[in-house]
């Protein structure tokens, strides 16, 4: 069983850690047709996953309502979303769905009119939060907080024409800041993610790292 | 005729021959063209075998208004009536200088399949003959000489070199203090505060009764920083079996999603608490961006779980899912590489692990001597680029400009 569980996904990491880091290097059409079929097999393997997410969602949902658990009521708009999102786009137009996908059914109306709308609502709200954050951190409580508060009040300034009106430097000061010190501090963070980035994959191509298999160590 | 004539037709002639070559215009108003020189082709270093490279030296007639046309053909003799490249004659120098080369990769075979309408499948390659010719308007004007190239696939990339030699030479600075972890286990790493507060955020979570929910970032499973939080996940999946709390792990990707219910149920598993995993509890809770936050925000709202880990690469819906997790009093822990979204992890949660500590989270963790050297040699790494970037700057700033090309990305 351990070595179904362990030795096997071990190995596989291994192999196919060296071969797509060798590949990286050769540039010759076998090589490059490997990482075609290797980028298929996670596309294929993706497909399948698609129907282990669908059940997922399915079986809590319907755990929910048949626990009657706080809140399965909106459990059944997920059925009923779900149920006649299907449905059109099976119907596809009336051409159903073993011909191409038809333009102006009532799936797409219902993707630009139902889902577009509220991935907008959802998105437009972090502009309230972004305020609600920025008066906790703007509280200059610190040093830190006051440096912040001080960079953050000459960016907006220099962004926005009021600051040209009230002083010319403000866009100058503000593009140094964002291009210096702020540049600086996301590329010292871009080495380190990269260096951290490389780190794991080796461990997890030598077997160091076996956290992704489950369980401690 | 006397020497005065013959010295005026000499000027004459000599005035003939300058004036033509600054304003080659012919007498019909045309302008007269002079075909470029040193026109080669050669299969292109390290490609995959599809391409052939082109170079000539620039023609004295070239101007905004002339063209370099390059015809191929599949015989020596032709003919030669397929165009393979056409470039403005000011346009494509070498090196993207304005030296007097220009330098051009064409694919032949995807040339001749898109002239004949179907794919080419023939897995011979052949040789293949070019003409150059530099026109304007109707009048051109071709070289000389036929040049062949047959392309060949290389089996090593040589731009990336540099490239190559920094991966060995990281892997045997990693693999030195492995060995040296093995030997000298008690390695000393820096305290991250945020992992040292997860035993407190699950206490909490534990005398609260609530449950501690991980909140998986947007990216798949080839994402590397999926790949850390999984790791970290699997930590906090240990710990929280054993302090018999519950977990609740919310995922975008169905990938994601069903390799965080193995990681999750053998950790129950070592832990020994088999019995308290719960395979609902790791769910999938919408596979787009924002009905993943409606989603999310209302767990949260709903259900007040005492802890929220952030765990993963986020993109917009940061801000909004740490908002609504501080607005429900929840301890906050998140770890992302995505340094667009850090200010407002910072900003809103209680710990926020920075870039690479996300990576060596999963070490910290387990305190495990091995995946501890290798913090060492990540550290060491980052000290080596540091003091390159330093004595590069120096050298460069001193005029010595070759430390420029041992980064060049290739």
């Amino acid at each position: 069983m351990n070595f179904l569980k362990r030795t096997i996904p071990l190995a596989i990491a291994f192999i196919m850690g060296v071969m797509m880091a060798f590949q990286y290097y050769v540039p010759h059409e076998i090589s490059q047709s490997l990482l075609k079929v290797v980028s298929r097999w996670g596309i294929t393997i993706g497909g399948f996953a698609v129907f282990l997410g669908a059940y997922s969602l399915f079986h809590l949902h319907m755990t929910k309502i048949r626990r009657k658990l706080p809140g399965w009521g909106y459990s059944i708009f997920v059925f009923l979303g779900a149920g006649i999102t299907i449905i059109f786009g099976l119907y596809n137009g009336g051409e159903f769905f073993w011909n191409d996908k038809q333009e102006g059914t009532m799936f797409e109306w219902m993707y630009f009119n139902v889902q577009v709308p509220a991935g907008a609502t959802m998105f437009s709200i972090l502009a309230f939060f972004m305020a609600s954050a920025a008066y906790r951190t703007f509280k200059a409580r610190t040093n830190e907080a006051t440096i912040l508060l001080i960079a953050a009040i000459i960016v907006m300034l220099g962004r926005v024409p009021i600051g040209t009106m009230i002083s010319q430097y403000f866009p100058i000061v503000a593009d140094w800041i964002m291009s210096v010190p702020n540049m600086a501090a996301k590329r010292g963070i871009l080495i380190g993610v990269s260096i951290g980035a490389i780190a794991t994959s080796l461990k997890i191509i030598f077997g160091i790292e076996r956290a992704y298999l489950g369980g401690g160590d | 005729m006397s020497i005065k004539m013959s010295r005026f037709f000499s000027l004459v002639i000599s005035f003939t021959v300058v004036f033509s070559y600054a304003f080659p215009i012919s007498a019909a108003g045309e302008k007269v063209l002079i075909a470029p020189t040193g026109f080669e082709a050669f299969d292109t270093p390290s490609d995959d075998g599809k391409s052939v490279s082109l170079r000539w030296t620039a023609s004295p007639s070239a101007s905004i208004d002339t063209e370099y046309v390059v015809f191929m053909s599949e015989n020596k003799d032709g003919p030669f009536v397929t165009e393979a490249l056409r470039i403005n004659s000011l346009t494509m120098y070498e090196d993207n200088t304005h030296s007097r080369s220009h330098y051009a990769e064409v694919d032949p075979e995807k040339i001749l399949s898109k002239e004949s309408g179907r794919k080419n499948n023939k897995k011979e390659k052949a040789k293949h003959f070019f003409k150059l010719v530099i026109t304007s308007g109707s009048s051109a004007m071709a070289t000389k000489q036929i040049v062949s190239a047959f392309p060949e696939g290389d089996w090593f990339n040589w731009k990336k070199l540099n490239n190559f030699v920094l991966m060995v030479s990281f892997v045997a600075l990693l693999l030195f203090f492995l060995n040296h972890a093995k030997k000298s286990p008690n390695l000393f790493i820096r305290k991250i505060s945020g992992l040292d507060a997860i035993d407190e955020a699950l206490g909490r979570a534990t005398e609260m009764g609530k449950p501690a929910l991980f909140v998986h970032g947007l990216n798949g499973m080839g994402s590397i920083s999926t790949i850390a939080a999984v790791n970290i996940l699997g930590r906090i999946a240990y710990r929280i079996a054993e302090y018999d709390t519950t977990l609740k792990v919310s995922n975008i990707d169905p990938i994601v999603m069903s390799v965080s219910q193995e990681v999750v149920k053998e950790s129950y598993l070592e832990a020994g608490r088999p019995d308290a995993y719960v395979e609902d509890n790791i769910f999938l809770a919408a596979s787009e961006q924002f009905p993943y936050v409606a989603a999310v925000s209302g767990i949260m709202v709903r259900e007040k779980p005492a802890t929220n880990f952030f765990m993963g690469y986020f993109y917009a819906e940061s801000l909004i899912l740490a908002e609504t997790g501080a607005n429900t009093g929840a301890i906050q822990i998140a770890a992302t590489d995505s340094y667009t979204q850090l200010p407002f992890f910072i900003t809103t949660c209680d710990y926020t692990l920075i870039g690479e500590e996300l990576y060596a989270a999963s070490a910290y963790l387990s305190r495990e001597p091995l995946l501890l050297g290798s913090l060492r040699a990540q550290d060491v790494g980052k000290g080596v680029l540091i003091a390159a970037l330093v004595i590069g700057t120096m050298l460069v700033t001193c005029g010595v400009g070759f430390v420029k090309y041992l980064f060049m990305a290739g």
